[in-house]
């Protein structure tokens, strides 16, 4: 982690639905190569800001800056290769549901025009692969899928070109325990050989504990900790005690007991 | 940013010699499918020409950042197998040892000189599926029927007005709209035609008995499959997607007591008052235009329209909209239950629940046309 400069920066950020306030001046600053979970209550804008930091939705205030550029950006081709340098998984996987499971891995790649169909057609395998999805599958549409193949299809997809910047919504929710730990276990994988930032919306204390470098707290419309999973813990406001203080949470966090 | 100018250097070939003299060519720089991109092909080329020779010595350690693209671009230029002398990073040894194991490309399927036949014969067993489905839809909606009438209590009324409502209410203005349009231009060109021969005053009986018997219902009910029939096949198709319909089926509601039939219901009772409405307004069209192109007077025009058209073609009329407006329910529906939950699905359940209903509604009035052939004319 050489470089210390932020790959997201979020400024001032100000999110409102009608009269409701969701988040109030949020200053948040993503460093390159660490990967930083989202947590709170729900409700509590994981998801909006998430979606803000993808340019999916306008903040009423404050402006999110990825890769030191703003994410409104009238230059068509910049906008494109910062797109291509993110990968998103959404919770439910999103994959197109008229196209087969290749098809879906391969579009990212086709819309490069740069590969030709033979180049295409190893990665696509080399991807399916990488998420354990056999190749008899990738002729497969979407609906034929179970829930956890598409989620595993779709993180393919987000990775299909190979993106510096990964965004992972809740990608653990409706997962069964095994797979959860397959799942943290390629997250691990892919972060030692690519320098992969990721940014992760969850709920999952498991996938928390196994993977954070930084935990950000969202709660009362702020960010009420921002630091690593230690110091967090360490911090005395209700939601987080709520959070990490129940049975689930204390065994989760056996794991890293020694720390304290 | 400055300190990503030149990390983000893609990958540079530079040949040496090695201390004994063998030729040696060592990579460097990034060679990931972010960094090449559109240098893929000609760097492609280019390392295939290297290739050829077999006692190069690769050297791959000085690369700063290698990806599963970038292997695989390096790997096919090898011709799917590692040179004789090769030099790597343990964490580029991994990757390469997944490289060796992918699966060939498969065959193409050969094309089946069969193919047209086994086409039309799906498509026969297609048109009979279709047509069983709407048979037997039928049925299910006469049991809900008989069931509802021994339980006057679940008749889903709020349903039926909603149908009622979205249906004929909200299609009162384009109806309007297109009626009075068309019997404009029909009053308008008869009456040309008309005046050549000295035979104004038939001008009532032409648009009378079109427009009442033919045209005004017609125009309705396609104009309705379009409209509420599309919604009708987006709205299932759109709740099967969702999983409503699933939703639906374990709280013990059946799709076709809560969901079909007050939309056949519905419609069956907004259809033909919209025929009438329409045919109304396409009369005051073509009555607008017989005063001003034939000088017919409104109050003359009225009088002589009960005279020239008989009664029964107005209930003809209404007939064939209870008729349609039954049919275009009918089928819309059975095809937004057969939506499978993916977008295309959506899309060509759609057309095709149009277009079948349109078709159906002309079949229906030439059906009309041929039993009713010596009444009312």
């Amino acid at each position: 982690m050489a470089n210390k400069d932020c790959i997201i920066e979020v400024k001032g950020l100000h999110t409102r639905f009608g009269a409701h306030v969701v988040h109030e001046n949020i200053n948040l600053c993503v460093h390159h190569g660490e990967v930083l979970v989202l947590v709170g209550s729900s409700g509590s804008g994981k998801t909006v800001l998430l979606r803000q930091m993808l340019g999916l939705e306008t903040p009423a205030r404050g402006t999110v800056q990825i890769f030191g550029q703003p994410i409104y950006n009238s230059d068509r081709n910049k906008m494109q290769s910062m797109r291509n340098r993110c990968g998103v998984l959404f919770q439910k996987g999103a994959l197109f549901s008229a196209l087969s499971v290749y098809d879906n891995i391969a579009l990212p790649m086709r819309e490069l025009h740069a590969l030709d169909e033979d180049m295409i057609y190893n990665l696509v395998m080399l991807k399916l692969k990488m998420v354990e999805i056999e190749e008899q599958h990738a002729s497969k549409m979407p609906s034929e899928l179970s829930g956890g193949m598409i989620k595993r299809i779709a993180l393919a997809r987000a990775m299909a070109l190979n993106p510096e910047l990964l965004f992972l919504d809740e990608p653990t929710a409706g997962l069964d325990p095994e797979l959860i730990d397959g799942f943290v276990k390629l997250i691990l994988t892919l972060r030692t050989e690519l320098a992969l930032t990721i940014v992760m919306a969850t709920h999952d204390l498991d996938t928390l504990v196994a993977l954070s470098d930084r935990v950000v707290v969202l709660a009362d419309q702020r960010i009420v900790a921002l630091d690593n999973l230690c110091n967090v813990i360490g911090n005395r406001h209700p939601f987080i005690i709520n959070f990490f203080g129940g049975d689930r949470g204390k065994r989760a966090l056996t794991g890293i007991g020694n720390n304290f | 940013m400055p300190g990503n100018q030149s990390s983000n250097s893609p990958m540079q070939i530079r040949q040496a010699a090695s201390e004994n003299g063998a030729p040696r060519l060592v990579l460097s720089g990034k060679c990931t499918l972010g960094a090449l991109k559109q240098q893929m092909q000609s760097l492609s080329a280019e390392l295939v020409t290297f290739a050829t020779n077999p006692n190069l010595h690769w050297d791959l350690t000085g690369i700063e950042q290698l990806d599963d693209a970038g292997a695989l671009l390096l790997w096919q230029a090898w011709g799917a197998r590692r040179p004789r002398n090769l030099e790597l990073r343990p964490e580029q040894e991994r990757l390469f040892n997944r490289l060796g194991n992918i699966p060939a490309t498969p065959e193409p399927v050969p094309r089946n000189l069969l193919d047209p036949v086994r086409a039309l014969g799906k498509t026969a067993f297609l048109v009979w599926e279709h047509l069983t489905g709407i048979i037997m839809l039928t049925g299910q909606l006469f049991l809900d029927v008989k069931y509802l009438a021994s339980h006057p209590a679940r008749i889903p009324w709020r349903e039926i007005s909603a149908t009622l409502f979205r249906t004929g209410a909200q299609a009162l203005g384009v109806t309007a709209l297109v009626g009075f349009l068309i019997g404009i231009v029909l009053s308008y060109l008869s009456s040309r035609q008309l005046q050549v021969y000295g035979a104004d005053i038939f001008i009532i009986n032409i648009l009378g008995v079109s427009i009442i018997r033919e045209l005004g219902p017609m125009l309705a009910a396609i104009l309705v499959a379009g409209r509420s029939g599309s919604s009708m096949t987006a709205q299932l198709g759109v709740m099967r997607v969702t999983e409503e319909l699933d939703a639906l089926a374990v709280m013990g509601i059946p799709h076709s007591m809560r969901l079909v039939l007050p939309k056949v219901i519905g419609l069956g009772i907004a259809m033909p008052l919209i025929v009438l409405w329409t045919s109304a307004i396409a009369l005051l069209g073509g009555m607008v235009v017989a005063e001003i192109q034939l000088g017919l007077s409104y109050q003359y025009f009225f009088n002589r329209l009960s005279d020239a058209v008989p009664i029964a073609n107005l209930w003809l009329g209404l007939g064939k909209g209870v008729v349609s407006g039954m049919a275009i329910a009918l089928i819309t529906c059975h095809f937004g239950l057969r939506i499978k939950s993916n977008t295309e699905s959506l899309g060509e359940g759609t057309t095709n629940a149009v277009v079948t209903a349109i078709t159906a509604v002309i079949i229906i009035d030439a059906i009309f046309a041929i039993i009713f052939s010596n009444v009312g004319l």
